[in-house]
């Protein structure tokens, strides 16, 4: 529990080949560090939770890191199509994956009930569509009270949850503002936990809106400065928009993602 | 067969890349994709509140609030409600819209309190395909779910918006590719396969009222659901709307045309996107 002393440590020890892995971040806090440390480790077979992959996951799964994705919306968010996610489930590169594919309403709901402990959540959704007929994990259900009929999806309980944030203390309280989408709900929903956070301090000062997460909510805590790059972490860094753009042609060729994995990553040049 | 849809493919590239544009009686000129999102930023009455996705969903909405409708309610659904952001986000994460919003929510929450009992006037949707009842499909092209001929990003919070907010407004670029006649896949639902359908699978909201393009308007035909074009942009012919749809287009008695893009829509349209 509490802060440890590096991302590699804490990955080595949290990510084991074949879990079930969840990094997540919407569109805000995206732990992206901790993505690439677990691609430099060569991760395999794992199944990847998002409900937003968007640059790291298509990363992740063009590394190979990935035999199934669970997720809700797959895309390089303001630019367009995810190249490597496409070429996976297109044509099977670098490996076959299997999907598992919910909307948002969904997935957000299949946190809240890992995060409470509970089998499954019950929402109105999905009625109508086609996604029903190709996805295990959505059933119809009937209401014990009222005999309506809604719709039930199964909690997630990832073994691993991973999020950024903005601050730690010493203790490894997480303290995170702005958009925080379902931090919260993943790391409570997990085994085992990670948090990388912006920065660590002395003391939290109090923030208006700010979602705390104490020390013995999450397994570890490490300091990555920087590690949301290239998404957001309100009060530290804006989007780098240009990376999310320059993705759009790195992505679409083998060769050239090839290339700027093992420049970017496995050999950790910095971008720019 | 063959011919045929070749010959398709080169009336959608005529539509689609032919840099049309349009003057005023004011003489300043404008883009077939600025009426576009003019005409969908008009379609949002002062003071709704409004579900949007990034792109030209944001742009309408943001443009809306800048002109008619400075007390429209933008909701975003990464949490933002009643976001005022001084430029176009990004994204939906993009920490303008937190610091400018009236309250800022998990995900879980925005879908479950605010989305889903139905508190949301308007949503705003694009659509890859979109068919007669106005079933929109954004998740794969082609018959095989699991072989796609093309993979594309999802669901995300469509489906949920389609089905809950009071109404729902598409605005999507009028093409043949796009408007088929059935989708690959329903991701959301418009009006199933006509008439009653909503009702029958309990669907809360109305549909889809609007569908803006770059070529005109199309509502449901109060009788049959079927989309048809009731009102063209200026200066485009009907016919044009009819060869660009996958399906045999109903076309109402005598379509409106839209008025022209005024100067303030066309300035505070160019510059919102002169910051993006």
């Amino acid at each position: 529990m509490g802060v440890i002393a590096s991302l590699p440590e804490a990955i080595a020890e949290l990510v084991r080949d074949g879990a079930t892995v969840a990094l997540e971040g919407f569109t805000h806090l995206i732990p992206v560090a901790a993505g690439h440390e677990i691609i430099r480790q060569g991760r395999r077979d794992l199944t990847l939770v998002r409900m937003t992959p968007d640059i790291v996951y298509d990363q992740m799964i063009g590394a190979g890191c990935a035999r199934k994705l669970v997720f809700s919306w797959a895309g390089n968010p303001g630019v367009g199509s995810l190249h490597r996610f496409r070429d996976a489930v297109q044509h099977g590169w670098p490996a076959p994956l299997e999907i598992e594919e919910h909307s948002h309403a969904g997935m957000a709901n299949r946190y809240v009930a890992g995060a409470s402990g509970l089998p499954f959540a019950v929402l109105r959704g999905y009625v109508g569509t086609d996604l029903p007929a190709q996805t295990e994990t959505i059933k119809p259900i009937t209401c014990p009270f009222t005999g309506e009929v809604l719709t039930a999806v199964p909690a997630v309980n990832p073994d691993v949850g991973i999020v950024h944030a903005q601050r730690a203390d010493r203790a490894g309280n997480v303290q995170m503002w702005g958009i925080t989408g379902v931090h919260k709900e993943v790391v409570l929903a997990s085994r085992r936990s990670l948090v990388t956070v912006e920065e660590i301090v002395d003391e939290l000062d109090p923030r208006p809106g700010a979602v705390i997460l104490p020390s013995w909510a999450a397994t570890h805590v490490v300091e990555v400065p920087g590690g949301a790059h290239p998404s957001y972490a309100m009060g530290y860094s804006e989007r780098d928009n240009d990376y999310y753009v320059a993705w759009d042609a790195i992505s679409r060729d083998r060769e050239a993602f090839t290339a700027w994995l093992e420049e970017h990553v496995l050999r950790r040049v910095p971008i720019k | 067969m063959r011919e045929r849809s070749e010959r398709n493919h080169l009336a959608q590239r005529d539509l689609c890349l032919t840099p049309a544009r349009s003057e005023a009686r004011t003489g300043v000129s404008w883009t077939a994709d600025e009426m576009m999102t003019v005409a969908a930023a008009r379609a949002l009455r002062d003071g709704a509140r409004c579900f949007v996705g990034i792109g030209r969903p944001s742009t309408a909405a943001n443009l809306a609030r800048r002109t008619h409708a400075p007390n429209l309610v933008l909701i975003y659904e990464s949490g933002t409600i009643g976001a005022k952001p001084a430029k176009l986000p990004l994204s939906i994460g993009d920490g303008m819209l937190a610091e400018t919003a009236d309250a800022v929510v998990s995900v879980p929450e925005i879908f479950n309190y605010w989305l889903q009992p139905g508190r949301v006037d308007v949503g705003f949707l694009g659509a890859a395909q979109i068919d007669r009842y106005g079933n929109i499909n954004t998740t794969v092209i082609g018959d095989d779910y699991r072989d796609p001929a093309v993979r594309l990003p999802g669901a995300g919070g469509a489906p949920e918006i389609a089905a809950s907010c009071r109404e729902v407004i598409v605005i999507v670029k009028h093409s043949r590719r796009t408007f088929v006649e059935r989708v690959d896949f329903v991701t959301s639902v418009g009006y199933g396969s006509g008439p009653g359908d909503r009702a029958r699978l309990g669907l809360t909201g109305r549909g889809p009222v609007l569908v803006i393009t770059d070529l005109g308007v199309l509502e449901p035909d109060p009788e049959t659901a079927e989309l048809t074009l009731t009102q063209v942009h200026p200066g485009v012919d009907p016919v044009r709307a009819i060869e660009a749809t996958g399906w045999p287009l109903a076309v109402a008695p005598s379509p409106r045309v839209t008025p022209d893009p005024g100067a303030a829509e066309l300035s505070a349209l160019r510059q919102l996107e002169r910051q993006d």
